[in-house]
């Protein structure tokens, strides 16, 4: 941990304090190069969420997760170089839902990347979205780091097209995260050979950093913590020295290592989810290597909440979770072990009872 | 004496046979029986299973399922337990109305309510097979 780390932290529990208001998620995440004056940092904000009631109403509690959200990744200090916001910024798709968190976003004081999640998808496909945001896949650079942004909550054309009757039933289907007639997610053929002829041009020791919604890596299928062509895509960063994947979805902590792929999932500033153990009637694959977030404590609105904050070091990952009612979290990749780990509790002995899910 | 205790065995024998003869003894049952009776409870598990999705529950649309995907989380094996929030050992139901006034901001529901029951009747179906471990936090 560096020192100027401890004093952003420092200052952002002065200002959350100042603030009066119970915790936000935060998710940062920094990445450092050999010569440090190429380090940067940016935040990574998602799944707020929001919903629409009637007329000017929204349900107040995701509306608080987001607001606290870019309110105190203002207030970082030094400034992250941008901000990315990972997906389901709405809860059924509609205008008003996407208008209102757009409306909350632009108060970032940051340039401001956004991928698409299920929630904003399937109403209309992505259409007004797009109009707000942008692409729906795409790739940029900065300082020296590959950074890839993909659609992966696609599904089978024939259950998008064909199977329902209209398109607020098709998005209802989808949100529900336990609906049987929900689908898989996945990337699909057509982005694949997007992404294969984006990455040729890369340099193999160029440090890469893909951004989803779903893992890219098989968890839950039952909750879609789950994409169903992970291993094609997999393939296609495996032969890059530094890859590491950060996607939303998940609302928890999660994090692994595949090869040469760091993965590592972020909080949601609405609501968290169970991890998938909690369920008794099926199995799951969760990372072993992953030491669980605190169990949430319902009676705290924003508690396993937050927002995370990104240091880019070597070209690998340290991501902070700003933890809204909790003590902050850090998973950093460990060029020892070569793989992403917490920097306090990762040894058996070292976690504590709330990481105990059942 | 004796008189008392033969005509109460007639009684009883007497009893007996009627018993029998209207099919209703109480040890005995089928298996049409048992299938009857779990799709009675199957058809409130059904009913509970989309009241946890409904977002109509409370007034804000939000639904159990948002933050309990298949009633995760909710552990109904551990109540009656300490809630220290709440204030005392309290039952599974009294925070299903918890979070229907907090999250939902809706109104809460009689303990006996059919909707109560439905709701809780899923949720511990979903968690069938794990052990009661009352107290547990």
């Amino acid at each position: 941990m560096t020192k100027t780390n401890l004093n952003r932290r420092d200052f952002l529990k002065g200002a959350a304090s100042v603030a009066a208001v119970s915790a936000i998620p935060l998710s940062t995440v920094e990445l450092a190069f050999a010569d440090p004056s190429q380090n940067f940092t940016f935040a990574y904000i998602s799944d707020s969420h929001i919903q629409h009631i009637k007329g000017s109403r929204f349900v107040n509690n995701w509306d608080r997760g987001l607001i606290r959200a870019v309110a105190e990744t203002n207030l970082l200090q030094p400034k992250p170089d941008f901000v990315m916001f990972g997906g389901d910024l709405a809860q059924l798709g509609t205008k008003p839902e996407l208008d209102h968190g757009a409306e909350m976003l632009a108060k970032l004081n940051y340039k401001t990347y956004c991928l698409l999640g299920e929630h904003d998808y399937y109403l209309d496909l992505g259409e007004y979205w797009s109009e707000l945001f942008g692409p729906h896949w795409y790739s940029f650079d900065h300082k020296g780091v590959h950074f890839v942004v993909l659609n992966s909550i696609l599904t089978f054309d024939e259950w998008t097209f064909d199977r329902w009757p209209t398109a607020e039933q098709r998005m209802l289907e989808m949100a529900g995260l336990d609906n049987p007639n929900g689908s898989p997610f996945m990337v699909g053929e057509k982005q694949r050979a997007w992404l294969a002829k984006d990455l040729s041009g890369v340099a193999k020791g160029t440090p890469l950093v893909v951004f989803s919604h779903s893992p890219i890596q098989k968890i839950y299928k039952g909750w879609n913590f789950w994409t169903d062509d992970a291993e094609q895509v997999q393939a296609l960063l495996q032969p890059f020295d530094d890859v590491t994947v950060i996607y939303g979805h998940v609302h928890q902590i999660q994090y692994n290592q595949i090869g040469n792929i760091s993965f590592h999932a972020v909080m949601a500033t609405a609501w968290p989810w169970p991890y998938p153990r909690a369920y008794a009637q099926a199995e799951s694959h969760m990372p072993k290597i992953t030491v669980p977030m605190n169990r949430a404590d319902p009676f705290f609105e924003r508690d396993a909440t937050g927002w995370q904050f990104i240091n880019l070091k070597t070209g690998r990952v340290d991501m902070e979770y700003n933890l809204n009612n909790n003590t902050n979290r850090t998973v950093a990749y460990n060029p020892e072990t070569g793989r992403p780990e917490d920097t306090k509790y990762q040894a058996e002995d070292d976690r504590i009872n709330p990481q105990i899910h059942y | 004496m004796a008189k008392k205790t033969v005509w109460a065995a007639c009684a009883v024998v007497g009893a007996a046979l009627l018993l029998v003869g209207y099919g209703l003894q109480a040890d005995e049952f089928t298996d049409k029986d048992e299938e009857r009776w779990q799709g009675e409870f199957m058809s409130v598990v059904t009913e509970g299973r989309a009241l946890w999705g409904s977002p109509t529950l409370g007034t804000n649309g939000v639904a159990c399922g948002q933050c309990h995907p298949n009633a995760a989380n909710t552990h109904p094996e551990t109540y009656p337990k300490f809630q220290q929030q709440l204030g005392g050992v309290v039952a599974f139901r009294d925070m299903i109305n918890w979070c229907l006034m907090n999250p939902l901001e809706g109104k809460k529901l009689a303990l006996d309510d059919k909707q109560m029951i439905a709701l809780e009747a899923y949720a511990t179906y979903e968690r069938r097979g794990v052990a009661l471990d009352p107290g547990k936090h």
